[in-house]
């Protein structure tokens, strides 16, 4: 019997197929990041199809998908579900201009609400740089190459239906596949997914800021005396530029001591790339590549692999990379005296982010650390209560700013060695009255208007709301 | 010990506070170079109130004021001086004749203000040929000079040669100056290494000056702080060398000799000096401390 293919003439073509209706639920990764071109192009042509109340579920939404506010007005888009949310799409959600609110879920917390039957997915829409007419498939191939594709996986385990979209077919069967075709139900090939040469911004490059780096170098001392710095060691940055700094001095310190980390995960660069090159890294775990150098060692390196969002961090996985971190450097836009930290809303309370990994890492990892200046643009960093709970303080063991290091309470052991190792560790209450001394104290807006948004933890518990901004 | 001296312009804010974090041994608030005339007034005084409100431990702090030709001289002076600044930049020192304008300044200014007389100290910068060839004679023109430092690109423009990263152009006016400043007894402070991105650069070149014999360098950005203290930084060696010397001279005066023998080598005065700036490098590094140094010995 000859099965029927799997190759769709088009995205409408493939909508319709699926059985896509009004009110389901459709996803999308945002492996290609600002170059990403799959988001948009689906919600158009379920705009043209009369499509109505979809939900939209995808791992972030960065300012390129800023057309699904357009989509949000015309009613094919009533719900949002993600992990981040760039300030573009941030600022017209936090002004209300969607009815039911946002669920925000971490980057392991979307696949365990998968897996727990929370989070159903209808239809997913997975851009790939590579498939065959099967739907193997993979981002490390192909003209638009963006890396891993590991946000994508967890999607085409749980979706009814699962449509891979394409702008390079390759023949039958494409070889490291990184989903595979019993997964699969339609292939669609486009003109374009996207620009991989956006994959990267600036926040993936290490900081000129001379107070950046100031920060990244006393964090990297504080790993170097925490005692975890040792062969074998386990690490993760975020993607900014006073993280990237840290895993820079962090490489200067093994290459002296002559250590050998085991692994470093999450979204990798090309800083992370040449200490895996430079032996100071035996292999890479790699859930979303953030640059060109990133991408091309993906698909050369055995040693740099590719780990699905479930591997990387689902607290309902049966274990997962996360619980294996000694350090994880996390940032901030807002941290409380309990050590709480907000990375969904600014100061005014306007959406501009989200998790991503950051609670899961933040929970899994032995040390966690943020690494912030004190006050931005005038704002002061360290608050008595953050505006939104995105990680719970009791997940935080480290701050480490300009001005000096502050150690969670519940921490008292670390705080001894940092201070044994000539580390200027002060209390995070004296560090926010330096900071007040120099910005004044702010007075925040104590109307609140309706909620907007949830914010989920990674064990499906509601951590937290955001609520709608009145002008 | 003052290995690093950053320039900070006087009319940026933001630079200002971050100096209180920089690592520097010496932060410069710049009146000078970095401000346009229209900003002197307003870069003035908020070069006074960071020096007055914002706490920059136990850093040295120095204004480069406007050089004398120009009229904001004795307002800088006024500014920086009440406000506390322990030490003032001269710019373009050519000579003794300059200092005595700025220490006569200086004596008006402290006795008005009720401040200890001969309290603010001179760095004095030279950057022209006859800076140069007057060098020693700066140097001793004043009490208050503390410095004598080497402002390279300047000094090449008058000498008509071009600035390399090499200083082949100024080898000459490097080792005038530091003979004039040890001459004098005063601290010689090499010039600013330009390419604020070329951090290794910025180490090779604090080598060469530091092997000549300089006690610091002066820095125009913030990346070139830890090139230049990593070459102030003596080797491990060196530091367990310098200890032991220092345990043998007093050894030695103990038993009441002037010299004493280590591994096979006689070891005097002169050794034990450098000896003495060895150690200092390294407390002022972090090689050494108190406890550390105990263990040692």
């Amino acid at each position: 019997m000859t099965r029927q293919t799997k190759v769709m003439p088009s995205l409408g073509e493939a909508i319709r197929q699926s059985g896509l209706r009004d009110g389901m639920t459709i996803s999308f990764h945002h492996h290609l990041r600002e170059g990403d071109r799959v988001l948009n192009s689906v919600l158009a042509e379920c705009s043209v199809l009369g499509l109505k109340d979809l939900t939209v579920n995808a791992s972030a939404l960065m300012g390129c998908h800023r057309s699904i506010l357009d989509f949000v007005r015309d009613g094919t888009v009533t719900g949002i579900e993600c992990n981040f949310m760039h300030a573009q799409i941030g600022q017209a959600i936090s002004r209300g201009a969607l009815e039911r609110e946002v669920v925000f879920r971490s980057h392991g917390g979307r696949p365990a609400a998968m897996d727990r039957g929370e989070s159903r997915i209808d239809v997913a829409f997975i851009a790939a740089s590579a498939a065959d007419a099967t739907g193997n498939c993979n981002g490390k191939q192909g003209n638009a190459a963006f890396g891993s594709i590991g946000y994508a996986m967890p999607d085409a385990e749980h979706a009814q239906y699962v449509v891979v979209v394409t702008d390079q077919l390759f023949e039958y069967p494409l070889i490291g596949a990184s989903i595979s075709e019993e997964s699969v139900d339609a292939v669609v090939v486009i003109d374009s997914i996207g620009d991989p040469l956006r994959i990267m911004s600036g926040t993936t490059r290490v900081t000129r800021d001379p107070i950046g780096l100031l920060i990244a170098e006393q964090a990297a001392k504080a790993i170097g005396a925490s005692g975890l710095l040792r062969d074998g060691f386990t690490f993760q940055t975020g993607a900014g530029g006073t993280s990237l700094a840290v895993a820079q001095y962090l490489g200067e310190i093994m290459r002296e001591q002559g250590i050998v980390g085991r692994f470093a995960s999450g979204g990798i660069t090309g800083l992370l790339v040449n200490l895996l090159r430079e032996g100071l890294f035996e292999t890479l775990l790699d859930v979303q590549c953030f640059d060109r150098e990133a991408v091309l060692s993906i698909g050369e390196d055995a040693r740099h692999g590719e780990i699905s969002a479930t591997r990387y961090a689902s607290p309902a996985a049966k274990s997962s990379v996360v619980d294996h971190l000694d350090v994880v450097i996390l940032g901030a836009t807002e941290i409380d005296t309990d050590f709480n930290v907000n990375v969904h809303t600014d100061s005014n309370g306007v959406i501009m982010g989200g998790s991503g990994g950051h609670s899961d890492t933040a929970a899994g990892a032995k040390l966690s650390i943020i690494v912030a200046p004190i006050m931005r643009a005038r704002m002061p960093l360290i608050v008595d209560r953050v505006g939104t709970i995105s990680t719970p303080g009791e997940d935080i063991d480290l701050l480490v700013t300009q001005y000096g290091l502050a150690c969670n309470p519940r921490r008292s052991e670390l705080a001894s060695r940092l201070e044994r190792a000539g580390l200027p560790v002060v209390p995070i209450h004296d560090l926010k009255a330096k900071a007040e001394s120099i910005t004044g104290v702010p007075t925040r807006s104590t109307h609140k208007g309706r909620p907007i948004a949830r914010v989920i933890s990674r064990d499906g518990m509601l951590l937290d709301t955001i609520a709608m901004i009145e002008d | 010990m003052k290995r690093s001296y950053l320039f900070l312009p006087g009319n940026q804010p933001t630079m200002l506070q971050n100096g209180a974090v920089l690592p520097a041994d010496v932060l410069i608030f710049d009146l000078e170079d970095s401000v346009a005339p229209a900003e002197k007034d307003a870069a003035r005084e908020l070069v006074a109130s960071a020096l007055r409100s914002i706490d920059y431990g136990r850093r040295g702090l120095a204004v480069r004021i406007n050089d004398l030709e120009k009229l904001y001289v004795k307002k800088d002076l006024e500014a920086v001086v009440t406000a506390g600044a322990r030490s003032v930049m001269v710019p373009k020192v050519n000579g003794a004749r300059t200092l005595h304008h700025v220490a006569v300044m200086l004596d008006l200014i402290e006795e008005e203000c009720g401040i200890e007389k001969g309290r603010t100290k001179v760095i004095a910068l030279i950057e022209t040929a006859l800076g140069i060839e007057k060098a020693f004679e700066a140097a001793m023109s004043t009490p208050r000079v503390e410095a004598l430092a080497l402002g390279g690109e300047d000094l090449c423009a008058d000498l008509g040669c071009p600035r390399t990263k090499e200083g082949t152009e100024i080898f000459y006016s490097r080792s005038r100056l530091l003979l004039a400043a040890r001459a004098a007894g005063v601290d010689a402070v090499d010039t600013p290494f330009t390419d604020a991105r070329d951090e290794e650069g910025c180490y090779d070149d604090t080598v060469y000056a530091r092997d000549l014999g300089f006690d610091g360098k002066l820095s125009i950005s913030p990346h070139h702080l830890r090139p230049i203290h990593r070459a102030f930084t003596p080797t491990e060696e060196a530091v367990a060398f310098a200890l032991e010397v220092v345990d043998a001279m007093e050894r030695a005066k103990r038993e009441g000799r002037g010299a004493v023998s280590l591994r096979g080598k006689m070891i005097d005065l002169p050794v034990l000096r450098q000896a003495e700036r060895t150690l200092e490098l390294a407390r002022a590094s972090g090689m050494l401390t108190a406890e550390t140094e105990g263990a040692s010995l």
